[in-house]
């Protein structure tokens, strides 16, 4: 594994071996030294043009936990701010020596272009671009239902997750889509038909505009965010009518199977998308999301620097494939 | 002026024959034309011979973005593709809305000489879309403008729309729209298909453009007057110009070179040499736009030549221009998508890069058939070539070709603009006189 | 001892049979409880693959021997070996402390002792899980070539080798069969690094 773009990027082993090698990271934490000698030398430069205290700590616990060296570079303050390009910016990164690069992104593809456009040869690691993919997010949602729901078994085959929300923007969504199939398991999407995105019918995933009948079968539930904003583009009428349609309350948890887990990638908009009582409630394993949110990507990051660099993949170009081309077979 | 005599061309695929250019006029047809005498003799064995292309829609970007281009680099680029008469779109700096910018592009062209160029007038103030420039101080200018557009923009107010429709009747202009729904493609970044919504890039819906159309074709109807649809780029737009076109409605449509080759499978790359606007559409809009071309719904090839500076592509998507290059590859791609695949022959290239679009920018002295008396605007091009498209390569100022690394058919060999050499032996001139 | 000839053209010797571990593990308990005056302060840990399961065994018979339940895990040295950046990323394997191991004494266990890089590894490991009283090191085979100043204190068989020469070693569980297996083959580049 050179980058860490997409979900969609990972096989089944590959996944696997993510969260295998998550669950020996995670009992770094319950040691009185929390440290792993293993990326000592090496530089993560944590490279965030989006506010995300959140994450950014949590890739540097993940760093500092193997040794490695970090360096953050926030956007509010910085040359990006007044401008910069994301090309100097990587340059500039190349000159002082980053081993791995964590971008998160405004714009989808921006690491993509980083890892394909040959300003910088470090590893990429994708900690959330635009409304594209977030995959170290859907690792430890995988990560987190896999201990409550399948915990001995490799992946998770057969156990059905709905998420619910604004699929549309959302770039756990499609992460975890991606993730959670080739995993095994059968997944929903639940959201007014406003928010789901445009082609969603072939995804590896099942739609309903209706949350009610998906939550009596579900193993997990996992909550998006849904931001008031988008009430103002049209996307639905009213917060209130967005949260009697697809929020989750008391009264709707209480139809979830006994074993079944709440989940949210956060940050909760308490109220909108999930009541608090559901937030706090005893299904819910929002906070230990977080915790595994550092095992995972001590995982990455191991997985991504310990060993001996891989050589680049070809940059994918202009071939027949991508143009309509006709010329066989015609006169 | 130097007297040429064209050897053994192929004129326009179907009879090989001498041209003697004198004066700037093509002065005899024939076979073993006598080459005595002050005569520059230029073999074209085994080449085909065109009326010089004539685009209809080019950004030259002077006045305001030279950084990408300028009337001259976008001349140079223009010949190079074997053309010798542009119109240059009107979204510089200042916008082209006024008699006085048109005139300074116009008079640019003349003076490099490179190849002709017939400004495009904006139909809205700044392209503002609120208030109708003056047409018709652009139209009575040294320029003679009659092709009007907000290129880049839409006229999507359906009032202002119509206003323009009918205010170049009155000295034969022609409104061309590009037509794209502001509102419904706020932020769009690509086609709104399968892959954006898995890209996680804003869609560009086919709706936006196809509904655009159709309101226009029917306010043309309604007033009486010509429409012109730029870029056209799906199979819906199609098959609303082919009903229009039943219905005797005046209207003409163009396609681009890139349109006709490249699907939105690219955008997977997030590499923005790919983003244009409209933008790449589906392998069944492809293959929807070449039948188009070839039954004569589609009237004309035109490029939407886009320069960009390197920093405007050199980034993530969403923070780069729309645009691509295409003067240079032009003929090649339409041989490679439409001739090599039995689409067309090289009578209907030139109908379709030539005569039509000169005939809808109503120049009289482009696009003219190759026949003795007519001006010598001659291109020739050997189809048996192939090349290997090279961004260093490239005679444009920028380098935003989505053909780097393609094998493609075919090279211009000479272009000829009145009867002056623009470009001999593949290669532009240093020096041309005007 | 037997020999054959595998179907890869390799010919290997069977140094050490069932029977013949059976009484090594049996010997190194004794050793191991003789040298700790008992083993109430014992805690095995075998290191991944084979010394997972070759520790359980000794564990075993040790609480057989001493009447009480000897603890036993496995420690996985991965992340503190020193050519990592060698290869590509390593899987980990399992790590299982079972209890907590200040000033208790371990007994690392291992299937074959060569360059002694996999035991610095492991003693660097103890080091972040806490303060043993003592360390010690119990191995099937030691087959010399030593690269740093490490010794086993308990040895199941002695085995002079050359670097030309692999030693391979099979524990039911794992594999078919108990044994352990002198191979002669040229060797990659891979295999050197130990």
């Amino acid at each position: 594994m050179r980058h860490l773009l997409s979900t969609g990027d990972l096989t089944r082993d590959e996944a696997v071996l993510l969260l295998d090698t998550a669950e020996e990271m995670r009992s770094v934490a319950e040691r009185p030294i929390k440290k792993l000698p293993t990326l000592r030398g090496r530089t993560v430069v944590n490279l965030f043009f989006e506010d995300s205290t959140r994450t950014r700590i949590s890739f540097e616990a993940a760093a500092k936990r193997l040794s490695a060296d970090v360096i953050n570079f926030a956007a509010k303050g910085s040359s990006v701010s007044k401008g910069e390009s994301l090309k100097d910016t990587a340059l500039t990164l190349q000159a002082m020596g980053a081993d791995a690069v964590v971008i998160r992104h405004g714009a989808s593809g921006a690491p993509a272009r980083l890892a394909r456009a040959g300003w910088i040869d470090s590893a990429i690691l994708n900690a959330g671009d635009g409304s594209h993919e977030h995959p170290t997010q859907a690792l430890l949602d995988a990560f987190t239902m896999r201990r409550h729901l399948a915990p001995g078994e490799q992946g998770l085959d057969g156990r059905r997750v709905a998420i619910v929300g604004d699929v549309l923007h959302s770039r756990v969504a499609r992460s975890n889509a991606l993730l959670l199939a080739t995993l095994g398991a059968e997944v929903t999407l639940v959201a007014p038909p406003t928010l789901m995105p445009y082609g969603v019918e072939r995804w590896p995933v099942d739609t309903s505009y209706e949350l009610d009948p998906v939550l009596a079968k579900a193993d997990a539930v996992m909550m998006l965010r849904v931001q008031h904003e988008r009430m103002n583009a049209a996307y639905f009428p009213s917060a209130r009518e967005y949260s009697r349609r697809y929020g989750l309350d008391t009264k709707r948890m209480a139809r979830l199977p006994e074993h079944a887990i709440v989940m949210h990638p956060g940050p909760m908009n308490r109220g909108m998308e999930i009541s608090a009582d559901v937030a706090d409630s005893a299904r819910s394993v929002i906070v230990e999301q977080v915790t595994n949110g550092v095992a995972v990507r001590m995982a990455a990051l191991y997985l991504l620097l310990s060993g001996a660099r891989e050589t680049p993949a070809p940059t994918p170009e202009v071939t027949s494939d991508t143009t309509h081309d006709t010329t066989e077979g015609q006169a | 002026m130097t007297a040429y005599v064209i050897r053994n061309a192929n004129l326009l695929g179907e009879q090989v024959a001498d041209l003697r250019i004198v004066d700037g006029v093509i002065a005899e047809i024939g076979t073993d034309l006598d080459t005595s005498g002050d005569v520059e003799v230029v073999d074209a064995t085994g080449l085909i011979a065109l009326p010089g292309l004539v685009d209809l829609h080019t950004h030259l970007r002077e006045p305001g973005r030279e950084d990408a281009e300028t009337v001259e680099t976008g001349t140079r680029s223009a010949a190079a593709g074997g053309y010798t008469l542009v119109h240059a779109m009107a979204n510089t700096d200042p916008v082209a809305d006024t008699a006085g910018v048109v005139e300074q592009v116009w008079r640019l062209g003349r003076e490099h000489g490179y190849c002709d160029v017939a400004p495009v007038g904006a139909v809205t103030v700044g392209l503002g879309g609120e208030r109708l420039a003056e047409l018709g101080a652009m139209a009575d200018s040294a320029a003679r403008v009659r092709v009007f557009s907000d290129d880049g923009k839409c006229v999507s107010d359906a009032v202002l729309m119509r206003r323009a429709l009918e205010y170049v009747k009155a000295f034969d202009g022609v409104i061309a729209q590009h037509s794209q729904e502001p509102r419904l493609t706020e932020g769009a970044q690509m086609n709104e298909g399968e892959l954006s919504g898995v890209l996680g890039l804003v869609g560009w819906p086919a709706v936006a453009e196809e509904a655009i159309i159709a309101r226009d074709v029917l306010l043309a109807e309604h007033v009486g007057s010509r429409l012109h649809v730029c870029h056209l780029s799906t199979r819906g737009s199609v098959e609303i110009v082919r009903w229009a076109k039943s219905r005797g409605i005046d209207v003409t449509a163009e396609v681009t070179p890139h349109h006709l080759l490249l699907t939105d499978q690219l955008a997977a790359t997030y590499d923005p040499l790919y983003k244009v606007n409209p933008p790449l559409r589906t392998a069944d809009d492809v293959a929807a736009l070449r039948e188009a071309l070839a039954e004569g719904i589609i009237d004309i090839v035109a490029t939407d030549h886009a320069p960009h500076p390197s920093e405007d592509k050199d980034c993530e998507w969403a923070a780069a221009a729309f645009g691509m290059t295409g003067l240079e590859t032009a003929l090649s791609v339409v041989q490679h998508t439409m001739v090599d695949t039995g689409l067309l022959d090289w009578a209907g290239v030139a109908a379709r890069m030539s005569a039509k679009p000169a005939e809808i920018g109503r120049v009289a002295a482009h696009g003219r058939p190759l026949a003795v008396g007519e001006p010598a605007n001659v291109v020739l091009y050997d189809p048996a070539a192939t090349r290997v498209v090279r961004r260093e390569d490239a005679v444009s100022r920028s380098r935003n070709t989505p053909y780097a690394g393609l094998e493609l058919p075919g090279r211009v060999v000479a272009t000829f603009l009145r009867g002056r050499p623009t470009v001999l032996d593949g290669t532009v001139l240093e020096e041309v006189s005007a | 001892m037997s020999a054959h000839t595998s179907d890869s053209g390799r010919s290997s010797t069977v140094v050490l049979d069932s029977g013949d571990i059976a009484r090594a593990l049996t010997r190194i308990t004794h050793e191991i409880i003789e040298k700790n005056r008992g083993a109430s302060q014992v805690v095995v840990l075998g290191i991944p693959t084979r010394g997972v399961e070759l520790g359980r065994r000794v564990a075993e018979r040790m609480s057989e021997v001493a009447g009480h339940p000897v603890p036993y895990g496995s420690l996985d040295i991965t992340m503190y070996r020193d050519d990592l950046r060698m290869k590509p990323a390593r899987a980990l394997e399992k790590t299982d402390i079972p209890v907590d191991l200040d000033d208790r004494v371990v007994v690392l266990v291992d299937d074959v002792l060569f360059s002694g890089r996999t035991i610095r590894a492991a003693l660097d490991a103890l080091n972040d899980l806490g303060r043993p009283r003592a360390v010690q090191l119990a191995v099937l085979v030691d087959r010399g070539h030593r690269e740093l100043p490490i010794r086993a204190d308990f040895v199941g068989k002695n085995l002079p080798t050359s670097l030309a020469e692999q030693v391979k070693v099979a524990v039911t569980g794992l594999d078919d069969r108990d044994e352990v297996r002198i191979v002669s083959a040229p060797r990659t580049a891979d295999e050197v690094v130990r």
